[in-house]
């Protein structure tokens, strides 16, 4: 199988975030950058289709040199080879465009994403890429079942679940579930060591118009302190006079 | 030039979630001033029902079967609108980017305000898993919202409210070959009550105190991700980062730390109560309220304070 992850580089969860002067843009000064959480799941779900099913993965990524150090640890966790497409991401629309110029010239049996990054919460990209591929697309997929070139892939909807099958090429949109979390492979001494010498291409980017920009973003104002009570009866004295919120 | 508003029903029936959405694109038709339209099943019980919030025409269509052939329906009505607005339902959110790739829309998802401004259109969403907040503009196309559910809220207002039916088919690129939906309880992302508990209830036979107070108070149940990863609860009920992200008016968290992954998918709930043996724990930090005591002394006490308080009612 012709594998693909996208993968992106997003501020640890534990960061402190802070904006820049003019307040919009992260102040990335001092932020230890991971793998997106949700991404993992997907990375992983590759290494096990790959092993059941034999085939290369590629990992790929939009952004800068600086998000290279974690495609080289998406490949000492064991994806063949990466590929950064090198641009700044504006917005999602930008982002899908890029991925899928590379995607649409290359034959990828599936295109494994998290269902959204940590750091702009929009759950926008893998949705916006399977429709400018016109192919089928799963989102918060927790199961996934490849069977020749068909696949049965199951997502949470609210309150439930729905299975869908179809067609390869496929998009998911992958969190927790699609593998385990006790499953995730992380980086030993050996893949780090192999991870150097697998190959990392850079492609220029095609540039695409954003459809939207950051006026400016603020922190939550601070939560003022919290008020210890000492029984339940004057806790739902509160909750109902004070906070309304009964 | 009027506002197009998606319109989800659940087995035929609308919630909550329906009628805020037509109030978000009622808001933002005031202030760009315009008309509302919207678009719903063919099969839904009473399309009419949303005048009262402010539509002025309501179109039915008969709904392809996958969100990508939804999105396909409404981008062939998409031409001459003047905004469309989705509510950020799990389907939703997968709606609303294939609609804005194939309308060309300039989109802003996890959409806590309504427009604030229309030239160009600007609206405020979640970033940085609640610890940023972004004031966004829609420049570059049909501006689309997709707003969390329970953020805007509900507002009745009349709009004319006419009902037609339209014929617009879309592509299903995937069979769905089964659905299932927890009947009887409240889903999660839309609750406005939600009673959590983790690892502080020491066993999963311990839960139905959990349970009984979420019944009391109309709530959903949800865990923490460590009781959720051993097993003690489904993974669905798990809130916080890689599980579900919740904005109830009232989350109530019995014997959770609060980690920062835990807080991630939490913090934006309006009022957050926490209970918890530890008066050291982080998650009294993000709190409003807080109990310092033992989850099986407090919380039988609490279902009956509630349970005498809502009789009272």
């Amino acid at each position: 199988m012709n594998l693909l992850v996208c993968i992106s580089h997003v501020p640890d969860t534990t960061a402190k975030i802070n904006f820049d002067a003019a307040g919009t843009a992260l102040d990335a000064t001092g932020v230890q950058f991971v793998i997106n959480p949700y991404d993992e799941f997907s990375l992983t779900k590759a290494l096990h289709l790959k092993e059941a099913h034999g085939g290369t993965i590629t990992v790929l990524n939009v952004g800068g040199p600086e998000t290279e150090p974690t495609l080289r640890k998406a490949l000492a966790i064991g994806a063949d080879q990466a590929i950064r497409i090198n641009a700044t991401p504006t917005d999602a629309i930008t982002v899908a465009k890029e991925l899928k110029n590379h995607i649409a010239a290359n034959a990828y049996d599936l295109i494994l994403c998290g269902q959204e990054s940590i750091d702009y919460n929009g759950q926008q990209v893998p949705a916006m890429l399977a429709a400018l591929l016109n192919l089928p697309f799963v989102n918060a997929c927790v199961d996934l079942v490849i069977d020749g070139s068909s696949a049965t892939a199951t997502g949470e909807i609210d309150g439930g679940h729905a299975t869908y099958t179809g067609n390869l090429p496929l998009v998911v949109g992958g969190k927790k579930g699609l593998v385990e979390e006790k499953d995730l492979r992380i980086p030993n001494m050996r893949g780090i060591m192999t991870a150097r010498s697998k190959p990392l291409q850079v492609l220029e980017a095609t540039e695409h118009d954003a459809a939207t920009r950051a006026a400016k973003f603020v922190k939550p104002a601070a939560k003022s302190a919290v008020k210890l009570v000492d029984n339940v009866d004057e806790l739902v004295h509160l909750l109902h006079n004070e906070a309304k919120a009964i | 030039m009027s506002i197009i508003v998606f319109v989800e029903d659940w087995n035929n029936q609308f919630k909550k979630a329906s009628f805020e959405a037509v109030s978000y694109a009622k808001s933002w038709a005031e202030l760009a001033g315009t008309t509302v339209t919207a678009v719903t099943s063919s099969g839904a019980a009473d399309p009419a029902a949303l005048a009262s919030y402010g539509a002025d025409r309501i179109v039915t269509i008969a709904l392809a079967a996958t969100p990508y052939g939804i999105a396909q329906q409404l981008a062939a009505m998409a031409e001459g609108a003047a905004g469309m607005v989705i509510a950020g339902t799990s389907i939703g959110r997968s709606i609303a980017p294939a609609l804005a790739a194939l309308a060309g829309g300039a989109l802003s998802t996890n959409t806590t305000s309504v427009p604030t401004g229309t030239a160009p259109v600007t609206v405020v969403r979640g970033a940085f898993s609640s610890k940023g907040i972004e004031t966004i503009e829609l420049i570059g196309g049909l501006p689309m919202v997709s707003f969390v559910p329970n953020s805007v809220g509900i507002q009745e207002r009349a709009g004319a409210g006419a009902v037609e039916s339209m014929d617009t088919a879309g592509t299903d690129l995937l069979q769905v070959t089964e659905k299932t939906i927890a009947s009887g309880q409240v889903a999660l992302p839309e609750a406005e009550v939600v009673v959590s508990a983790g690892r502080g209830l020491k066993g999963p036979e311990n839960w139905a105190m959990i349970e009984e107070l979420a019944s009391v108070l109309g709530a959903a149940t949800a865990c923490s991700k460590p009781v959720s990863d051993i097993g003690w609860r489904p993974h669905s009920e798990h809130v916080g980062q890689t599980g579900i992200q919740v904005n109830p008016n009232l989350y109530i968290a019995i014997g959770i730390s609060g980690a920062i992954q835990h807080l991630a998918g939490v913090s934006a709930s309006k009022t957050i109560v926490v209970v918890n043996t530890d008066a050291e724990a982080p998650f009294f930090k993000a709190a409003d309220y807080g109990i310092v005591g033992d989850a099986f002394e407090v919380v039988p006490q609490l279902v009956n304070a509630m349970r005498a308080f809502k009789a009272g009612q």
